[in-house]
């Protein structure tokens, strides 16, 4: 069953995600997919993550999709201008990519290049409406297409962003721009992610919330100090610093909130950042099977 | 105002030591107003040079001249004479001012001695801030007066990227531009403004070479 699928069924989807390496070798990503097959609905592949140059996600999509996974094409603006989004999104189409994440991306200064010409021809909401576009059949420009595309298109919000209200008006302009699915930025506190979820219900669209692996206390902090919008809450580093063996205990945080979760939103977008082989153990605890 | 910074003053000197005459060039608008091209650090990094050079065993003869604007063949005319019998000239102007200064004074090499910042505005004394990236297309009607063209980091248009934390921008020391915006328009009541949906920017309108050319309408001066 497709992700659209899916999540119009009512199911509770899982997705999770893996990166492609820097370099050629696709060992371990394969490895991890291999891990995530069977057990996720979808696997988002990450482009160019946190601007570190990596090999290209759709190329990525492609060889998952062969393997009979499900790939989220994640696709920012950061690195291509309106012409070369919509090649490659043709190209997606073509190979049989079906669901893509439109994302702005992470300025190229925080990157491996940071001395890069930062692109940003269009943003995420554009590239929402661009993706809208190829599905009716136009490019951009309103030229026809030969052969129009399919995507399932998806954004990404941050539910505990601060302020909060400017977050939720471009949230509800990408609902506007055709996202028809989110994955939200990682959360800890459930009680305000519930009260995220009583505004998002007032739109046609899926949840997915993101589950952001902990490993460590160092982790919990590191996250608290530098990652926007991401608070790890006292208590749950408290049971981190308590635990025999703290990466057991992330699986086992993650694990509940995924139960947690079931009812709340329309699933979980688990983020295990080169843990992806610990998602099946994560899942068994949250006694969700195949 | 257009702000410029002098440039590492190593580089400055390693690109005048062909020459052994030279014009150092100031500029009395705006990079006398932020304190790097008018007269009194046109004499400051004169001597400088020549110190320099001496110190290297060389020796540089500099004259100086300061002109009302370096971009305007009105002012900057006058530099011909003073450049006569010299091999070189160092401006003290913005980009556009050392390209006119090199044009009127062709083809005797003109050299920057600032790098060109940004079209700023004065925040306090001895502070600039970057305000416009002269996009040629200009959205501050509907973003409350605030550029997210010059102010954000991305350049975009349609609110707040992901990387924005309490109020600051992703990268960098400065406030988040569409945090700002969107406060801002809040408080005028017009927060329709910030939901409707920006277009693909104009990038034509940005694309040089450009020119505002009103010959046709303008009075004769
Ligand atoms: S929108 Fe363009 S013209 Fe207007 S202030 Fe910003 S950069 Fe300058
Ligand atoms: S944090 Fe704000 S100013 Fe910085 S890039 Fe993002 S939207 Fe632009």
């Amino acid at each position: 069953m497709s992700l659209r699928e899916a999540l119009a069924a009512g199911e509770y989807v899982i997705t999770a995600e893996v990166g492609p390496p820097k370099g050629t070798d696709v060992k371990e990503m394969l490895h991890a997919a291999a891990a995530l097959k069977g057990r996720v609905h979808a696997v988002n592949v990450t482009d160019n993550q946190s601007a570190v140059v990596r090999l290209s996600p759709v190329v990525a999509c492609h060889m998952l999709l062969e393997r009979g996974l499900e790939p989220v094409l994640q696709l920012t603006c950061r690195d291509r201008n309106r012409l070369a989004l919509q090649s490659e999104l043709l190209g997606a189409a073509s190979l049989g990519i079906k669901n893509v994440l439109a994302l702005t991306g992470d300025h190229v200064k925080l990157g491996d290049h940071p001395t890069a010409k930062p692109v940003f021809d269009l943003e995420s909401v554009q590239l929402l409406k661009v993706i809208g576009e190829l599905n009716a059949g136009r490019d951009g420009a309103g030229s026809e297409l030969l052969g129009p595309a399919d995507f399932f298109a998806g954004a990404v919000v941050t539910p505990e962003a601060n302020p909060l209200e400017p977050q939720m008006a471009k949230f509800e302009k990408k609902v506007a721009a055709g996202a028809k699915f989110f994955q939200t930025q990682a959360i800890y506190d459930l009680e305000k992610f519930a009260s995220f979820m009583e505004r998002a219900r007032a739109y046609q669209v899926k949840i997915l919330a993101g589950i952001l692996l902990l490993k460590s206390v160092g982790m919990a902090r590191y996250l608290n100090k530098n990652v926007a919008g991401v608070f790890v809450p006292e208590p749950l580093i408290e049971e981190l610093k308590g635990a025999a063996d703290p990466p057991a205990k992330g699986l086992e945080i993650a694990a509940r909130q995924i139960r947690a979760l079931a009812g709340v939103c329309d699933g979980v977008h688990i983020m295990a950042i080169g843990a992806e082989e610990e998602v099946p153990e994560i899942l068994d605890l949250a006694g969700l099977k195949n | 105002m257009i702000a410029a910074e002098l440039k590492p003053f190593k580089e400055i000197n390693e690109s005048l030591l062909p020459f052994e005459r030279v014009l150092v060039v100031g500029c009395g608008t705006c990079t006398t107003v932020c304190l790097t091209g008018g007269e009194r650090q046109v004499e400051l990094l004169a001597t400088a040079l020549r110190l320099a050079r001496k110190v290297e065993g060389s020796s540089l003869q500099t004259k100086e001249a300061t002109v009302q604007r370096q971009c305007e063949p009105e002012f900057a005319g006058v530099l011909k004479e003073a450049a006569g019998g010299l091999d070189a000239a160092l401006s003290l102007g913005c980009g556009a001012g050392v390209q006119l200064v090199s044009d009127v004074l062709a083809p005797l090499p003109v050299l920057p001695a600032l790098n060109t910042s940004n079209i700023g505005v004065a925040k306090e004394h001895a502070l600039w801030e970057e305000r416009c990236a002269a996009c040629g297309d200009c959205v501050l009607g509907g973003t409350a007066g605030i550029c997210p063209v010059a102010r954000c980091a991305k350049g975009i248009l349609n609110g707040p990227c992901g990387g924005t934390n309490d109020g600051r921008c992703e990268i960098g020391d400065a406030p988040c531009a569409w945090t700002l915006i969107y406060e801002r328009l809040e408080a005028q009541g017009r927060l329709d403004d910030f939901k409707r949906i920006a277009p693909p920017k104009d990038f034509a309108a940005a694309t040089g070479p450009r020119k505002l050319d009103l010959r046709e309408v303008a009075d004769e001066p």
